[in-house]
């Protein structure tokens, strides 16, 4: 039964050392090397979105902005009412409807957490391939 | 009682008796080095970030909070403690703030804030009140490091450099108008 319990173990913890991209599998007393950290861009220049409704990145750092119960640093640029004097992008007008299509008056519990769309980008190696190719692209091959 | 205050006052009135004049002024002299020294110095060490975070409403709530932000960790190491944003700079500013702050020795005291859930009941007021403070002198402590007329508006990010081109260089807005919440996290800020 023991012996059976740290075989269990063994394949488990393999597996899980093959399957975790972020860990290249290393032995327990090797430290793997991992990639260096790096900062997100700042230029304030908008990216072409891959997909007409992809959510647009954001050109600019966010670190350290507070976004909870309390708090929406993004909005103090972004909301509808900053934008006169800070000259964002405003949020979208779905932002401001209910999952039914109802107007609220202020952005829209579902859509308060930007950061679950909205993503800084990076200068960095994909950690993950992929194979994603632009819809226009493929139109543009099949002319 | 009156007797007393009455024999007091005669001693500090009548010339002295026995120290002589070289006595008393160089001794004054001396006496009022060690005395400003010595004051300057307690002033000093109210100021520092070690007296700050010895008491636990500080150190569990706002330098937790302070931790991961730019104003504590950055790439070169330049490092603002509580005071350098907190007490003002210059000597009279410096000295009115530290009479304000005997109120905050009440606050220790009574444990105003001595529990997380009463801190954060109060925070509003309490970072409305720093908010206030700012705005009324023109953000001064911010100023104190982040001068305007040395700011490089081609190393700024373009938004950043924006803003401060037009309204802080008008003079329309104050540090403290956008940058807050950028040491301490935000009280609810729902309607402000």
């Amino acid at each position: 039964m023991k012996r059976l319990l740290m075989a269990m173990l063994f394949i488990g913890a393999n597996a899980l050392a093959q399957h975790d991209p972020l860990r290249p599998s290393a032995s327990f007393e090797q430290e793997p090397k991992t990639a260096p950290m790096v900062n997100a861009e700042n230029n304030d220049r908008k990216r072409v979105r891959s997909y007409a409704m992809q959510p647009p990145t954001i050109p600019h750092k966010t670190d350290n902005y507070q976004v909870d119960k309390n708090a929406n640093k993004c909005m103090s640029c972004h909301a509808r009412t900053r934008v006169g004097e800070t000259q964002a992008t405003p949020i979208s007008i779905t932002h401001y409807q209910d999952r039914d299509g109802t107007f609220l008056a202020d952005v829209s519990p579902r859509r308060y957490f930007c950061e679950q769309c909205h993503v800084v980008q990076m200068q960095a190696e994909p950690v993950v391939k992929n194979r994603f190719r632009d819809v226009e692209s493929i139109i543009k091959k099949t002319k | 009682m009156r007797d007393l205050l009455r024999r007091y006052w005669r001693t500090l009135t009548t010339p002295s008796k026995f120290y002589s004049l070289g006595f008393l002024t160089i001794g004054g002299f001396i006496g009022g080095i060690v005395f400003w020294g010595g004051f300057n110095t307690a002033m000093e060490f109210t100021n520092t970030e070690r007296f700050c975070t010895t008491c636990h409403e500080m150190r569990d709530n706002v330098y937790q909070e302070i931790q991961p932000t730019i104003h504590f960790t950055n790439r070169s190491g330049v490092r603002a403690v509580c005071s350098d944003c907190h007490v003002p700079h210059e000597w009279t500013y410096k000295m009115a703030r530290k009479m304000q702050a005997s109120k905050e020795v009440w606050g220790w005291i009574f444990g105003t804030i001595n529990t997380r859930e009463k801190f954060l009941a109060k925070r509003k007021e309490l970072a409305g009140r720093e908010w206030e403070r700012m705005k009324a002198n023109d953000s001064r402590e911010c100023r104190n490091c982040h001068e305007f007329q040395a700011m490089d508006f081609t190393r700024q990010s373009k938004r950043g450099a924006d803003a401060h081109a037009t309204q802080l260089a008008k003079g329309e807005k104050t540090c403290i108008d956008c940058h807050k919440g950028i040491a301490h996290r935000l009280p609810d800020m729902a309607g402000q």
